[in-house]
């Protein structure tokens, strides 16, 4: 039966309207990111960048790093125009990440999203027509495996299903929060910002209409019946958010990925609609009916493919494997589709003490931090011992001696009032960074507890 | 049947979304905090008036200065002495307004930084041709040059009086005096005026959540002041807390020594009847800090933070008047009421600026 499905083929134009958007959207992504002056001000100036487990190698590389970003912005038009697809799509996907993995700072779960989604259009045959790669060879395909569209739904389904299944939690459904912390202050919105937004029951009927949303939106896109409703919401619900949350980009990733779940007739508009506004005149090609992966490509295509969602749909529920308040330790937290689930702030303060003399001093985290990064650093323990080790190495490089580094940290959880966060009595320069439970995080003591998934 | 029950419930869902929204706005039920309100009550009844307090003592204390520069003598000293105690005591009410006017003249920097550069006083005196406009003289002048001035250059006041009578520079000493004066009046005047005229109409109708926004400012400058400004600079640097030893000469008032505990508390009183929206003048309240705490359903906050700067206060008052002084002989107490001030930093910047939910940075945040 699986070797049937591998064989099934599918019009190809959906994957190639994908192809074009998600390139061109990709360049104004990078663009953008430019012009607000991003680059500069998050990797540039900072001294001091957090890394991922692993990947401590991955930096900015001073200015070239507007190298890197100049190249993935080339890479996502030659994606858009279908030019040497292949080696375009795999530089996008490498340069995307080598960004994403500079400075764990900017975290954001839609970014994993587009490394993920450009890690998998490595393997899809989306040049297959419309693109200088088919103009080129003077072949365009008609037909290209279903598995290959497939595969990107399944992928946007696990993101909208794992999001949703993530909200099934009490303080989500129970308390509104974090809903309740931020719609209140959106009271400067035209029309709805001093009434609508200032409601209890509308804070509530965001929480449920979120988790519902995200939790049946894959099932109403596969079914033909509900498929037109179905993208009516994906474009009230996307833009409603991008109005309330300076979400950047991803609604429109989003809305441009719900279109995958259409059938070809809606695509062929597209197309003719690309061709009118770019004059591009439609030329004689070989018209071939079916894409096929040599056999050696199919093995290999398959196979990786296969082990990519089995990751997909496992990796988000490592977090079972640690002791305590996921939303807490946050142990497992990152790259599981957790999206807006919490309004966490925390202060972390540094002590720098000499162990045989016993004096110490406090870090002025301004000395060493973006406010950016030091709001990301005080309620996440993987940046607090990161950050821990760098002020012990400075303060060694200067010329300290006997260092240990301690930390008075306090976190306050989705409107809980704040409370010690990690051991204060722990010298955070002797652990070791690992992906074991962290002991040295004080327990989650409040109250009011989180039950849920 | 379940997809079509979905597609009810979800329609249902949109539509009233909708629909709430227009009959909210037909029946115009607003119930929302007036942010409005809160900064006019800030700017009318705190802020202004507060200039308006310090400006009135910042002349008595320049006309102080003018007439001991005229004529040194005990009496005229004794009166430039009162009349910069006063000033520097309602100027723990205005430092923390840097906004406006005030940030774009980096007012504050101009006014009281210390500790003093005491060579860099006495060569401007003796060398003359300095600039007081120049970022390195700012720790040159303001309160902490005057209090060197009238307490430092002499132990006693005879020798203090006769630097300016008969004293060799006596004429360069008083023209640096009138000098800071002058600097400091008009800066002040400079500030006020500007609330006056057109900034008090743009900070209380600049009322979005932006990062530029009147609110969110007002509330960053806060709660920097409270952390920087207070918590650090007069408790937190002597007590050696940033430092491996404690720094017992970079108290404020450093030259007058017994009043550096008076102007903590000052401060303190100052950050916590802002936070309260009492008024400058009389002792009625108006919206606040506090009040949009309680809109916002949290009184917790608001009584954790009234308890804690009432237990630094406690602290503070165990110390001895010259925190110099009290640095050298019992630390700890220092660093005991420093623990205090910092507890109440995480209340705010931690707990009431989750409540607020205010913008601090521009950056895309994460959504579905």
């Amino acid at each position: 039966m699986i070797t049937k499905y591998f064989n099934k083929h599918t019009d190809a134009k959906p994957l190639v309207v994908f192809r074009i958007f998600f390139g061109v959207m990709m360049f104004i992504s990078m663009v953008r990111f430019w012009v607000n002056g991003w680059v500069d001000k998050l990797y540039i100036k900072p001294t001091f960048f957090f890394s991922y487990y692993g990947f401590e190698w991955i930096k900015p590389i001073g200015n070239y790093t507007y190298l890197i970003f100049i190249i993935c912005a080339l890479a996502s038009i030659f994606v858009a125009i279908g030019f040497k697809y292949r080696i375009a799509i795999i530089i996008f996907f490498l340069s995307f990440t080598y960004i994403e993995l500079m400075d764990k700072t900017t975290y954001l779960n839609h970014y994993y999203f587009v490394s993920v989604l450009s890690f998998l259009l490595i393997f899809l045959p989306a040049n297959a027509r419309f693109s200088v790669d088919s103009f080129l060879n003077k072949k365009q395909y008609n037909q290209i495996p279903r598995w290959t569209i497939d595969s990107l739904k399944l992928l946007v389904s696990i993101v909208y299903f794992y999001a949703g299944l993530a909200k099934l939690n009490s303080d989500w459904l129970l308390r509104a929060m974090p809903l309740k912390i931020w719609l209140p202050s959106k009271y400067d919105l035209p029309l709805i910002g001093n009434n609508l937004m200032q409601q209890d029951w509308f804070y509530y009927a965001m929480s449920w209409g979120g988790a519902i949303y995200d939790l049946m939106i894959p099932f109403l896109l596969l079914f033909r019946k509900t498929r037109f409703f179905a993208f009516i919401l994906v474009l009230f619900f996307h833009i409603f958010t991008r109005v309330l949350f300076p979400i950047g980009m991803f609604p429109y990733i989003m809305i441009v990925s719900s279109l995958l779940f259409f059938d070809a007739t809606i695509h062929t508009k597209i197309i003719h609609w690309i061709k009118k506004i770019t004059f591009i005149t439609v030329t004689k090609f070989e018209e071939v009916k079916k894409y096929q992966y040599t056999n050696s490509v199919k093995k290999i295509t398959t196979s990786v493919v296969i082990i990519f969602f089995m990751v997909q749909l496992l990796f988000p529920w490592r977090y079972l494997l640690y002791p305590g308040e996921l939303f807490w330790t946050e142990e497992g937290y990152r790259f599981s589709w957790r999206v807006m689930l919490m309004e966490k702030a925390g202060a972390a303060n540094f002590k720098i003490v000499d162990s045989v003399s016993n004096s110490s001093f406090y870090v002025q985290n301004s000395d060493f931090l973006t406010s950016f990064q030091e709001k990301q650093m005080s309620f996440q323990p993987d940046f607090i011992l990161e950050y821990a080790h760098y002020l012990g190495d400075h303060f060694a490089s200067q010329g300290h001696q006997n260092i240990e580094v301690y930390v008075d940290s306090y976190v306050a959880l989705n409107g809980r009032m704040s409370q010690p966060y990690i051991n204060s009595t722990v010298d955070l320069y002797k652990v070791k960074t690992s992906i074991f439970h962290k002991d040295w995080i004080v327990p989650f003591t409040s109250d009011i507890k989180i039950k849920g998934l | 049947m379940s997809k079509k029950f979905l597609s009810i419930v979800f329609l249902s869902v949109l539509i009233n979304a909708c629909s709430n929204d227009r009959s909210e706005e037909s029946i115009s039920l607003v119930d929302n905090f007036d942010r409005g309100s809160m900064l006019t009550n800030l700017s009318d009844n705190i802020i202004i008036p507060s200039y308006e307090g310090f400006a009135a003592k910042m002349t008595l204390m320049k006309n102080a200065g003018q007439t001991f520069t005229t004529s040194p003598n005990q009496n005229t000293l004794d009166e430039f002495r009162s009349s910069w105690l006063e000033a520097y005591k309602i100027w723990q009410r205005v430092e923390m307004f840097n906004i406006g006017k005030a940030e774009e003249l980096q007012y504050s920097y101009y006014m009281n930084v210390y500790p003093l550069n005491v060579s860099d006083v006495e060569n401007n005196i003796v060398n003359g041709g300095y600039n007081l406009n120049n970022v390195n003289n700012q720790d040159a002048q303001g309160f902490p040059a005057l209090d060197y001035l009238l307490y430092g250059i002499s132990d006693n006041d005879s020798d203090l009086i006769d630097m300016y009578l008969t004293g060799a520079d006596a004429s360069k000493y008083s023209n640096y005096v009138n000098a800071i004066l002058n600097q400091m009046n008009s800066l002040t005047q400079e500030v006020l005026t500007h609330w006056k005229s057109s900034f008090r109409s743009n900070f209380i109708n600049s009322k979005s959540n932006t990062a530029t926004s009147s609110l969110n400012k007002l509330v960053n400058d806060f709660i920097f002041y409270y952390e920087k400004g207070l918590r650090a600079n007069k408790i937190g640097i002597p007590a050696g807390i940033f430092s491996t030893n404690p720094l017992p000469n970079k108290v404020e008032a450093f030259y007058r020594k017994d009043i550096s505990k008076e102007l903590v508390l000052d401060a303190l009183q100052a950050v916590e009847d802002f936070f309260n929206g009492k008024h400058f003048n009389g002792n009625s309240t108006g919206e606040s800090f506090k009040s949009y705490l309680l809109y916002l359903d949290r009184n917790d906050i608001y009584i954790s933070t009234r308890d804690q700067f009432n237990a630094a206060r406690i602290e503070i008052n165990n110390l001895t008047n010259n925190l110099s002084e009290q640095v050298i002989t019992d630390n700890s107490k220092m660093t005991r009421a420093y623990d205090e001030l910092q507890k109440a930093v995480v209340l705010l910047k931690v707990d009431m600026l989750q409540a607020f939910s205010i913008n601090i940075d521009y950056v895309d945040a994460d959504g579905d």
